[in-house]
């Protein structure tokens, strides 16, 4: 079978399980498209999910309800071993990337991270994904019968829902204690669409020169689109920003229908995150900034005089 | 005895340079190499670590072909007290280097171990976690703050949706970033030292290991992009055009 590990949050799955759904779908190779749903309380998230598999597997436990590394990589290896599957997708979100690591030790399979493309042919599973600060993409073939792959976010369109739901089961799980001990979260919930999901992005650097002109600026300008906010590493290092709206190496990757950099210059580590956006827009004071050389449309301009000039043009049109 | 620590390093492309492609393989002969920042962040927590209990010894190991002894080198004039290097010209995949990584820490009888969180030559972040599953040891990604009091390693690290502060016992991996802390260079002193510190070859074939993967092909791909660029000078009419273009282009706005 074709494992999923199902992503969700709120009672909703999340886009990324719609686009692994895909990515099985368009395998290739033999084998129920199966969607594990881990969590505390996830029932309306399984029968979200029997719409798009041809069977769900459901772990409801108290002790799923925050997420451990350890612990989600102890499940899906277990459940992959029962299934016998041959393909287990994890998300490319980071919690994914970090856990999925520990699933290919444990089914002692190589892992494929954030792939782009995948398939089965000739007997092996052939992926795609990128390397050098997302500028190369590498073809890799996996040396054995059994893979592990997370899916780059944005990389498959989303699986349509069928008419008709699959069965749900439920599964028994040995689970270890978790070892790290989190003594504090601090979880920002931003009543925007998730950066990850959203079709437009408005991400802000440097150039917007303090906090105040940044939550003015680039969250006006993202409320006009009903966009996700974005933020550069400095931007976050600077306190004026959480580090969960941060795009780049270090942060997330987003692959949106538009990206607009406002005063950002575009240091090669944010363009990892960002670069394989459909659209991008820059506004930037620097002719020679490195953001323009990836913009489809760009104003060489202060962005505190053009935001506001695009906010007022936005509003006398409508 | 005090504690040891494992930084694990890797040699990476500058990342002002830019990427060369070959008979479809990356070609780093005429580039500029480096020790990857992401990973002198451990290495500089290690050394704090030293700092406060001079009997702790920090080793640095690079599972690489044999143009890494420049970066282990590098770690030795940072402060390093001696190095490994796990030679192969072989091109291994992240969970086979973690295999090769925690025999190498069984050895070395390690306590606890740094590497960066995502490296800028294979964009992986799955060291880490592989390294620590070879191990069965926990593991802590993207840290921002660490401390250490005997054996209990505290900090806060940085997960989906915020960050979380955590305890945990050692033996432990920590994988690391830019703004955890700020490394330290080099000094013409300790470079001067660092030539004549031990960086010790293990034969690669030593390890029982090969490579999960096969890598077929690399390629450059460059997104085509439009490019139209205007003067902003005048900032009404700059913005005028900009919302005709998101009108026409997109259909963000009706």
């Amino acid at each position: 079978m074709i494992l999923i590990v199902a992503e969700h949050s709120n009672g909703k799955l999340s886009k990324s399980t719609y686009e692994m759904t895909q990515a099985a779908r368009d395998l290739g190779r033999d084998g129920q498209v199966t969607l594990l749903v881990l969590g505390s309380g996830v029932a309306t998230v399984a029968t979200q999910a029997a719409l798009l598999a041809d069977q769900v597997l459901v772990a409801d436990l108290p002790v799923l309800g925050t997420y451990d590394p350890e612990v989600w990589a102890q499940a899906v290896a277990q459940i992959a071993r029962e299934g016998e599957a041959h393909t287990v997708l994890i998300g490319g979100s980071r919690s994914g990337r970090e856990y999925s690591p520990r699933v290919a030790v444990k089914l002692e399979a190589p892992l494929v991270e954030a792939a782009i493309s995948l398939k089965f042919s000739d007997g092996t599973t052939v992926a795609e994904h990128y390397t050098l600060l997302a500028r190369v993409v590498e073809r890799v073939e996996a040396q054995a019968p059994t893979v592990v792959v997370s899916i780059h976010p944005g990389a498959f369109p989303p699986a349509p829902a069928r008419p008709e739901a699959a069965e749900q089961y439920d599964v028994d799980l040995e689970l270890p204690a978790p070892r790290v001990v989190v003594t504090q979260r601090n979880t920002i919930k931003s009543k925007r669409v998730a950066l990850q999901d959203a079709d437009v992005v408005v991400a802000g650097g440097r150039g917007l020169g303090s906090a105040e002109a940044y939550a003015q600026l680039v969250e006006g300008l993202a409320d006009q689109l009903g966009a996700a906010v974005g933020a550069t590493r400095a931007v976050v290092d600077a306190g004026w920003r959480p580090y969960s709206e941060q795009v780049g190496q270090t942060g997330k990757t987003v692959q949106p229908k538009l990206y607009l950099a406002l005063g950002i210059s575009g240091a090669v580590q944010h363009l990892s995150g960002m670069n394989k956006s459909k659209l991008v827009i820059a506004i930037n004071r620097d002719r020679e900034a490195p953001i323009f050389k990836i913009a489809d449309y760009g104003i060489v301009g202060d962005v505190k005089e053009i935001v506001p000039a695009i906010l007022e043009t936005l509003k006398s049109n409508r | 005895m005090g504690l040891r620590i494992l930084s694990v390093i890797r040699q990476v492309l500058d990342a002002e340079e830019s990427v060369k492609i070959k008979d479809g393989m990356v070609d780093l002969s005429s580039s500029k190499l480096v020790l990857d920042t992401m990973d002198e962040y451990g290495l500089e927590e290690a050394l704090r670590i030293r700092d406060v209990l001079p009997e702790t010894e920090v080793v640095a190991l690079a599972v690489g072909p044999a143009r890494c002894e420049e970066a282990l080198r590098t770690a030795l004039a940072i402060g390093a007290d001696r190095a490994v290097l796990v030679e192969t010209a072989e091109a291994l995949d992240v969970i086979t280097v973690g295999n090769v990584v925690a025999q190498v820490a069984r050895t070395e009888q390690s306590d606890l171990i740094f590497c960066g969180g995502q490296e800028a030559d294979w964009d992986s972040q799955a060291l880490g976690a592989a390294i620590a599953e070879y191990l069965n040891w926990p593991q802590l990604t993207w840290t921002t703050a660490l401390d250490l009091e005997g054996r209990t390693l505290t900090g806060t690290h940085d997960v989906e949706e915020g960050t979380e502060s955590f305890s945990v016992e050692l033996p432990a991996i920590v994988t690391t970033q830019q703004g955890l802390c700020e490394p330290r260079y080099p000094t013409l002193p300790n470079i001067m030292k660092a030539k004549k510190k031990e960086l010790r070859r293990d034969s690669f074939e030593s390890f029982g290991v090969r490579s999960k993967l096969k890598f077929i092909r690399s390629e450059i791909q460059v997104k085509e992009r439009m490019r139209r660029i205007l003067d902003g000078k005048d900032g009404s009419a700059a913005a005028q055009q900009l919302v005709e273009f998101l009108r026409n282009e997109t259909r963000v706005i009706g």
